[in-house]
């Protein structure tokens, strides 16, 4: 057992460390709103009015849409390919699969920027022009890894027997895969689906590299930074992007870790 | 219970001359990478019998019932269900079920859903399918718990609902591997006794690993005593028991006593053995041998007692605590004789006991 001031010094470094994580974040919010549109401590005072000029600014609404739209469409394709990538990998042993798995998972541990430079000449050399469909290429990468590491690390620690016990009591394959496989993963593609997204919603370098004309809603907040301008608006988003991808990322932690059926199946 | 059985097997093979046997497999090998899992498997268990693969970890015992589920290949040998040439069907399509070690119930569903699962998938309509589940979970006694989920039972009901899972759909032969393995004592001998009613009841012969050998020799119409993926002997527990075919037979089961005479090798079982006080005369023709008691071991209703004959080998005999517990304490270090009919000790056969197959003849040599 520890002593009382080892477990007070151990809360206390905990406390320092969230306060250092999240004291940045929850300014943001805070200076959302900031009556005046210098940012000064302590506020001049409480408005709501930035809401009303952010909903109606154009750049914001088409910014906002291209990211949902880039964002949703890139999380479909990963779903699909994430999860067949994982099937496959688990059910399989053939020779070099500890590489390919690498292979899947290097587009994430490879910094963005030399995925977006990557991208970029690639589209440039074969002639196809940057749209939102260079963007979701770019975030599908990235994304069909997340999706992959969810749907493997559920399946690994499934009971290998349910699926023979389902076999054994007259399943075939498909019939197994319905009623044993997916039920037992359903969870983990739904979360995996949940990052995802939440990491397409505010990706800035790879897309800063495959978009066109348009700019998603984080490139908007970087431009408007760089050149100063709305930065009340800025607050504003930027507070949104934290609430849009908060969530996502706490559904898919209590699919993960709380959900029962994880639970019993590892638990013995 | 062995009188019992040994009927219920007489039963089984009347029937057996006009129905083929429920399970053959002929020459069945399997290995994986360098390891001879399964070496050549040759046995045939008739229908309704209770048939025990005995053997220690590692002897191929799961390998075996994994052979016949359908769950692995062989490389070589045939594997026939009912007469029928089953060696190369899909687990799916075969008429066998299977009690996991694990149980491998499905956790998101519930017992009922479980139990049923195998009846939905083969099309039983709803009606009977209910029907048949409420049957299957009273005989496992298990009424009333249909609506909950497997993390929601204890070890020892998980256990009843995997076998009635796999009890319900009727196969030809059930399967079960070490199904008591993770239960406490008195649990697993309640089980026991449980199991062998359900088994009798519904007359489905069972195929049925365990490494305990009171298990075996308690539940088990025939037996086989596996090592090194290799069948030792095949036969009723008290042939088994009594008339060991090999040394490893019988030192695998009970405590055995080995001893060379006159270049004759022969087993004598500890309860066999009479230890005689001193001025107590053995009674006429029994082969009577004088040592020292080295230790004595009390284990709750008998007492074994390590005897070192003046011979050099080392006896182990038992008895009953029929006296205070305090008693048998004295004996120690005391010269005792021991005497034995000797028709009661049972002589070991090399020849015999490799004979089971001759490709376990071959095994052996190679190595
Ligand atoms: N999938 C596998 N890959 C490699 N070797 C295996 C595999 N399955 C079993 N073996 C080996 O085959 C041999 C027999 O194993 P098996 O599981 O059949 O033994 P067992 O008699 O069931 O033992 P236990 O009583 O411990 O369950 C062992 O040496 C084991 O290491
Ligand atoms: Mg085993």
């Amino acid at each position: 057992m520890e002593s009382f001031w080892a477990r007070f010094a151990l809360r206390l470094w905990v406390v320092l460390i969230l306060l250092f994580l999240f004291l940045p974040l929850a300014l943001i919010p805070l200076y959302a709103f900031n009556s005046s549109n210098i940012e000064s401590w302590p506020l001049a005072g409480l408005t709501t009015k930035w809401f009303t000029t952010t909903w109606n600014d154009p750049d914001v609404q088409t910014g906002f849409a291209l990211s949902l739209r880039a964002g949703l469409t890139a999380t479909a394709l990963a779903l699909v390919l994430g999860s067949c990538a994982a099937f496959a990998i688990h059910r399989m042993t053939f020779f070099g699969r500890d590489v390919v798995s690498l292979l899947f998972v290097l587009p994430l541990a490879l910094p963005g920027i030399v995925t977006g430079l990557a991208l970029n000449s690639f589209f440039h050399f074969t002639g196809i022009s940057l749209s939102i469909w260079t963007i979701v290429v770019g975030h599908t990468t990235f994304c069909i890894v997340i999706v992959y590491n969810n749907v493997l690390a559920r399946l690994r620690r499934t009971q290998g027997s349910l699926i023979e016990a389902a076999m054994d009591l007259g399943a075939n394959a498909f019939q197994t895969f319905r009623d044993v496989t997916l039920p037992l993963i359903g969870t983990a593609i739904v979360s995996g689906a949940m990052l995802a997204f939440a990491l397409s919603f505010d990706e800035v370098i790879v897309t800063t590299f495959t978009a066109g004309a348009q700019n998603t809603l984080p490139m908007w907040i970087f431009g408007a930074i760089r050149l100063g301008q709305k930065l009340p608006e800025v607050n504003v988003v930027v507070s949104f992007v934290i609430l849009v991808t908060i969530i996502p990322v706490v559904i898919a932690a209590r699919l993960t870790g709380g959900s029962g059926i994880a639970r019993t199946t590892t638990a013995r | 219970m062995a009188i019992h059985s040994r009927e219920a097997r007489h039963g089984a093979s009347a029937k057996s001359a006009l129905r083929p046997p429920a399970l053959r497999l002929e020459g069945v090998r399997k290995s994986y990478g360098h390891v001879l899992a399964v070496a050549g498997v040759d046995l045939t268990v008739q229908e309704g019998e209770f048939f025990t693969l005995l053997g220690p970890s590692g002897s191929g015992k799961t390998t075996l019932l994994r052979l016949i589920a359908g769950f692995e290949r062989p490389d070589a040998g045939t594997i026939e269900l009912a007469g029928r040439d089953v060696t190369s069907t899909p687990p799916h399509l075969r008429q066998t079920n299977t009690v996991f070690q694990d149980y491998a119930l499905f956790p998101h569903m519930t017992v009922a859903d479980n139990i049923g699962y195998g009846l939905r998938i083969k099309g039983i309509p709803k009606a009977e399918r209910e029907e048949r589940v409420q049957t299957a979970l009273s005989m496992v006694r298990l009424a009333g718990l249909d609506k909950r989920k497997p993390n929601q039972l204890s070890g020892g009901q998980r256990q009843r609902v995997a076998l009635a899972r796999a009890v319900v759909n009727e196969p030809e032969v059930l399967l079960l591997d070490e199904p008591l393995g993770a239960l406490d004592l008195k649990l697993r001998q309640e089980m026991q006794l449980e199991l062998k009613r359900i088994q009798q009841k519904v007359g489905i012969t069972f195929v049925y690993v365990t490494h305990d050998q009171e298990e075996a020799l308690t539940m088990s119409d025939r037996m086989a005593v596996m090592a090194d993926g290799k069948i030792e002997q095949i036969g009723p527990p008290v042939e088994v028991y009594e008339r060991p075919a090999t040394e490893f037979v019988a030192g695998f089961i009970g405590i055995s006593n080995v001893l060379e005479r006159n270049g004759i090798r022969f087993v004598v079982r500890p309860e066999k053995l009479h230890m005689l006080e001193e001025g107590q005369e053995p009674r006429s023709g029994m082969t009577v041998e004088s040592g020292i008691v080295e230790q004595v071991v009390y284990v709750g209703m008998s007492t074994r007692y390590i005897v070192r004959l003046d011979r050099g080998e080392q006896l182990v005999a038992v008895r009953q605590n029929m006296d205070a517990p305090g008693q048998a304490l004295r004996y120690e270090g005391r010269r005792v004789r021991l005497a034995w009919v000797p028709g009661h000790t049972y002589v070991l056969d090399h020849q015999r006991a490799r004979g089971e197959s001759a490709l376990s003849e071959h095994d052996t040599e190679e190595r």
